[in-house]
């Protein structure tokens, strides 16, 4: 004791690209920037692909062939496995070989990293079908642990996951919700009976994803037996420690420069090194822990900025029009049952699109404009304005031309 | 103890043609409240409100006698447009105006032995030679102030020798160079010369204060559902009247009920005004001429956004004003004002497409143009005079320090 409990989310979103006024009615593809901007979704994932997926992925099965007890999962979104399939197939190849350890979890998640859950839940359904099916596909796996979009989640999402058969969910380990329980336990979403719910360290988490390289980081530099060591302090006071972090922790947001392949290389040994510990799958932390008791969420709780709430999204008017704007054309697009139309609305679902939005930081220029690929959120808006009206507008005519005839 | 400052100026509102004297009044007052201690010279009497500061003209000098010109000295006429109106107006003075520029140099000289200061300020190539002078005959520090540049007035081409001349001998003379923005610190880095750590940025400041509502103007039209997009500034090409007036060509044909304005004069406007005829644009867009005050305040606010479409701006109030009445604002990237907005529209000049694109949005989508409108202001509200005194007074010390 404690098991640590990697989950690392792989997601790269399709950037709608530079979609003018004028292309209204005569451009059907939202997404296929060919520029030299980061708007080029493939110019992307062959970037991060090269800087962060491969060579993470080698340290993890290097690490998976020289340590039997280490595990680690993850929630691959599909709307980045259909770009790997098209444009870095190796790195689903080596995704693939990480799997087949039988030592390596993967999370159910939504199909197009959406926030559906809180706006159509028989959309928000489908895609976790949809997800489900395409994992399967890909891993020959069925996952058994529900993450949701930027790990949103409450006491209705909680309990639609035990309906739904999984043996777990994963949340924010926010002190807000938590008050004086600690996240290093598994508890139980209010108003179930079964399932546990993980949630994250976030301090923890933090320390790699976001301080690992901060020079003015009263810990830095970071090294493995450091880290190792507070995970070892814990012991007594928890049983599983959830480190969750986006995979582009390694390399990409965390440049290979700053050591952190190597921090990588060296965790699990020296983890390892105190014979209490070990490494667990979601799924086998889920299986393997009890509930401690019963935790209420009753507003949306999520991994973002100081407020972790929906804010990052939904927090201004340019979101919300937006988002009402697209799921109000759900029953139009779905009638005719045109794969075209249904994929694009899909697609314009990514979470993504909204965070570019974001006006919140947007002033103090920090972490939403570092991921920010438009010069601001009001270009962001207007092109993703412009592609939802086209959108709208071949609904309309295959309205029309259906009446017609 | 408190720092002296003498500054030579041009103009002071009232009588100001522009942005030079305006920039020159709220950075006076800052640095006064700020304690620094200020003589503010001009080249001619004229009534002058600025309790802050004590104003010597140069015209009263007993033991130089320079001219009063009657006719307006704008530092925003390039030499040719100054010969062009002297020879209508009075030929008694002044022939042109670099000579009236030499002739203030003199007499600088001469006031300057009298006072007592630590630093001296000049602010544009129309007080540089005084600056100089100053510096010569007293020895002290001298900061020049560049608010534009010939390359801003002449858009490049054309650039006056004399003109050129004269603002390169103040910033290589200089101690400091202080730019409006970090566009202009390019400029003036690229084509002055000046090397890069001799330039400091001190971006303009605005008083703000949101403004009351004022009774709506071109009611009619707002009656009718018109939409209103906004020039506001002088009728040159520096200020890029004809990308405003191309963009509404562009779009008038996509959108129904809207209507272009342009408020201001220049020596452009009989040429936008006959293109504006030939493309068939007739009622959809108008010249409301220069307008001030709460005449101009109720443009700014019968509007739904203001276009600032500049070549080569070193700062831009105008967004800034048409935020303190709550429209937004798009501008061009080669401006200073871009530097300080984010919550703003922003595009390349010559980006026509670009700047139809956004116009449209703002248009066809209110949650746009309110978001950029409500933290717009906010903004505007950190772009503080203050701020900018804090800056030069770091400057004064740091001169003051190493004379």
């Amino acid at each position: 004791m404690p098991s640590v409990c990697f989950y690392f989310q792989v997601h790269q979103p399709r950037r709608v690209k530079k979609y003018r006024i004028f292309d209204i009615g005569r451009e059907p593809d939202y997404f296929n920037d060919n520029s030299e901007s980061n708007l080029n979704n493939e110019r992307i994932i062959r970037k991060v692909a090269g800087k962060s997926y491969l060579p993470a992925n080698a340290v993890l099965l290097e690490l998976l062939k020289c340590h039997p007890e280490f595990r680690v999962s993850f929630s691959f979104s599909g709307v980045l496995l259909e770009q790997l399939a098209d444009w870095a197939p190796e790195v689903l190849d080596s995704f693939r070989k990480l799997v087949a350890t039988g030592r390596v979890a993967v999370l159910a998640e939504t199909y197009h990293h959406s926030l559906a859950f809180f706006y159509s839940l028989a959309e928000f359904e489908h895609q976790v079908v949809a997800h489900g099916e395409l994992i399967r596909r890909i891993f020959g796996v069925r996952p058994k642990v529900f993450r949701n979009t930027e790990l949103a989640y409450n006491d209705n999402l909680g309990r639609w996951a035990e309906r739904a058969g999984y043996l777990g969910v994963l949340a924010e380990g926010w002190d807000k919700v938590l008050g004086w329980k600690s996240p290093n336990f598994l508890y139980r979403p209010a108003g179930t009976k079964r399932i546990k719910l993980l949630l994250k360290n976030y301090r923890l988490s933090d320390d790699i994803a976001f301080r690992f390289s901060e020079r003015s980081w009263s810990e830095w530099p970071l090294d493995a037996p450091k880290f190792a060591g507070w995970v070892n302090a814990v012991n007594g006071q928890g049983q599983v420690i959830n480190l969750f972090l986006d995979y582009e922790t390694f390399g990409e947001h965390q440049w290979a420069d700053t050591g952190i392949f190597h921090f990588l290389r060296q965790l699990p040994p020296e983890v390892l090194k105190y014979p209490d510990n070990d490494f667990v799958t979601v799924e086998e932390a889920s299986a393997r822990y009890p509930a401690m008791d019963v935790l209420t969420v009753p507003e949306v709780l999520t991994w973002a900025d100081t407020e972790r709430d929906l804010s990052a999204w939904t927090g201004n008017e340019l979101q919300t029009s937006s988002l009402a704007a697209l799921y109000d054309l759900e029953p139009a697009v779905l009638a005719f049952g045109d794969d075209n139309l249904i994929g694009a609305w899909r697609r314009l679902q990514t979470s993504d699109h909204f965070y570019y939005m974001c006006t919140k930081w947007f002033a103090d220029g920090d972490v939403h404009a570092y991921f920010n690929p438009y010069a601001s959120p009001y270009e962001a808006y207007i092109s993703y304005t412009n592609a939802l009206n086209d959108l709208r507008l071949r609904v309309e005519e295959l309205k029309f031309n259906h009446v017609e005839s | 103890m408190s720092l002296r400052v003498l500054m030579f100026g041009w103009e002071f509102p009232p009588q100001n043609s522009g942005g030079l004297g305006t920039a020159c009044q709220g950075l006076t007052r800052a640095l006064a409240g700020a304690g620094a201690e200020l003589i503010f010279v001009l080249p001619r009497r004229f009534d002058v409100k600025a309790s802050w500061q004590r104003v010597i003209f140069a015209d009263d000098v007993s033991s130089f006698n320079l001219l009063t010109v009657k006719a307006a000295l704008s530092p925003y006429l390039t030499v040719d447009g100054y010969a062009r109106r002297r020879a209508g107006a009075d030929p008694l003075y002044g022939p042109d105006l670099i000579s009236e520029v030499y002739r203030y140099a003199a007499a600088a000289a001469d006031l300057t032995r009298g006072e007592r200061f630590d630093v001296i300020h000049a602010h544009d190539w129309l007080s540089f030679p005084a600056g100089l002078r100053a510096k010569e005959v007293s020895g002290k520090p001298l900061i020049v102030h560049v608010h534009a540049t010939e390359f801003d007035r002449t858009g490049g081409n054309g650039v006056n020798p004399e003109v050129y001349a004269i603002e390169k001998e103040g910033m290589t003379r200089a101690d400091r160079v202080v730019t409006v923005s970090h566009f202009t610190k390019n400029l003036v880095t690229r084509h002055y010369g000046v090397p890069d750590y001799k330039v400091t940025v001190v971006h303009n400041g605005i008083d703000f204060e949101v403004k009351p509502r004022l009774d709506e103007r071109l009611s009619a039209l707002k009656r009718r559902g018109e939409r209103l997009i906004l020039f506001v500034g002088r009728i040159t090409l520096q200020k890029g009247p004809d990308y405003f007036l191309q963009a509404a060509r562009r779009v008038i044909d996509l959108e129904p009920g809207v209507t272009f304005v342009m408020v201001g004069s220049g020596d452009m406007t009989g040429q936008i005004v006959e293109q504006a005829a030939a493309l068939g644009l007739g009622q959809r867009f108008i010249f409301a001429g220069f307008l001030r005050g709460d005449e101009l305040d109720a443009i700014y606010q019968a509007a739904d956004l203001l276009v600032m479409p500049s070549v080569s701006e070193p700062f831009g109030l105008t967004p800034l004003e048409s935020l303190a009445n709550g429209t937004p604002v798009l501008v061009s990237r080669q401006s200073g004002v871009s530097e300080v907005l984010r919550h703003a529209l922003k595009v390349d000049f010559w980006d026509i497409d670009e700047m139809v694109n956004q116009i449209i949005a703002v248009l066809r989508h209110p949650p746009l143009k309110r978001t950029l409108a409500v933290y717009g202001q906010t903004d505007a509200r950190r772009v503080t005079w203050s701020a900018a005194a804090e800056k030069c007074l770091n400057i004064y010390r740091s001169l003051v320090g190493a004379v």
